[in-house]
């Protein structure tokens, strides 16, 4: 398995990303600069970490998802590389069109930093299919802009579509329906707010995250 | 030429900002404020050749989120 994580000026999770995958998949990711004007070949997966890439300038995600790396991971996605944003990484896909929807300031101003419950939605897709559906798990977040939003139509489509991968099982953020990650259409790339790379491990307080990883890495030849 | 670019959040979205300022001016005593909405104002020094075809694209490319925001273009001189 060939797995990359990409750092932006301001990521600051791509450390715990890059640990997660290797400990998870046995080997080590590249680590990629966003500058780099193109992405390795034969990448199995594409990881976009935490952070606050150009301080959240303009919007959260904004100014990211033009680099010049994006346009090898826009590519990447169409081909159907597994691709996984977390927090700044969420924003920087929506932001990079890759997934619908933008991801506001929290409902209550504040940044939150703390373990929260959320509800597995399905099974059923590449991120997911080590968990059961409707299965709670205990993942922490840390954002303040994490609050998602789309229009009423495209919400009823996500949900028809079997696209909310995850749900607050309580109220976060302000999120609209309490979506807290979600797939593209062809369900190869997944933006999510908390952190599954932050559960990996007993010293992290639970082990919740992990079934995320060894669902992806499952699907791939790891090696 | 100077352009500004007024962002500001399209109206069926909720903006918590603007409900934080407009809870702050209700608490310095201003009475009467409806509604309070925060946006934002970029001022641009573009080539005069500069196209409004390109000025829209900046902003729909960059300077507005589509999904959330609208923006209008103001040219000053």
């Amino acid at each position: 398995m060939r797995a990359a994580v990409i750092t932006f000026p301001g990521s600051n999770c791509d450390r715990d990303m890059a640990d997660a995958i290797a400990k998870i998949s046995g080997r080590a990711p590249l680590r990629l600069w966003h500058g780099d004007a193109e992405l390795p070949d034969g990448l199995d997966f594409i990881a976009l970490p935490g952070g606050f890439s150009y301080g959240d300038y303009l919007r959260s995600g904004a100014m990211a998802a033009k680099s010049p790396i994006m346009r090898g991971v826009i590519a990447a996605a169409g081909k159907g590389v597994p691709v996984l944003g977390v927090c700044n990484g969420f924003q920087v896909l929506t932001e990079a069109g890759l997934l619908p929807g933008a991801l506001m300031r929290n409902a209550g101003q504040t940044f939150i930093c703390r373990t929260v419950p959320l509800r597995v939605e399905s099974s059923q897709s590449l991120f997911t299919s080590r968990y059961q559906a409707g299965q709670v798990i205990q993942v922490p977040v840390a954002h303040h802009d994490g609050n998602f939003f789309a229009d009423e139509a495209t919400l009823d489509r996500l949900e028809g579509e079997g696209r909310v991968a995850f749900r607050y099982a309580e109220p976060t953020n302000g999120s609209q329906r309490d979506i807290a990650g979600v797939l593209n259409d062809a369900g190869n790339v997944l933006g999510m707010m908390p952190h599954p790379e932050r559960a990996i491990e007993a010293d992290h307080g639970g082990t919740d995250g992990r079934a995320l990883f060894e669902s992806v890495f499952a699907t791939l030849s790891v090696g | 030429m100077k352009v500004r670019v007024f962002v500001s959040l399209k109206s069926g979205v909720l903006d918590p900002q603007g409900r934080a300022v407009h809870h702050a001016l209700e608490g310095l005593g201003f009475t009467g404020v409806e509604d309070v909405r925060v946006g934002r104002l970029i001022e641009l020094d573009v080539a005069d050749s500069t196209s409004d075809e390109a000025l829209d694209e900046m902003c729909r490319k960059l300077l507005a989120n589509m999904v959330i925001e609208n923006y209008r273009i103001e040219k000053v001189a």
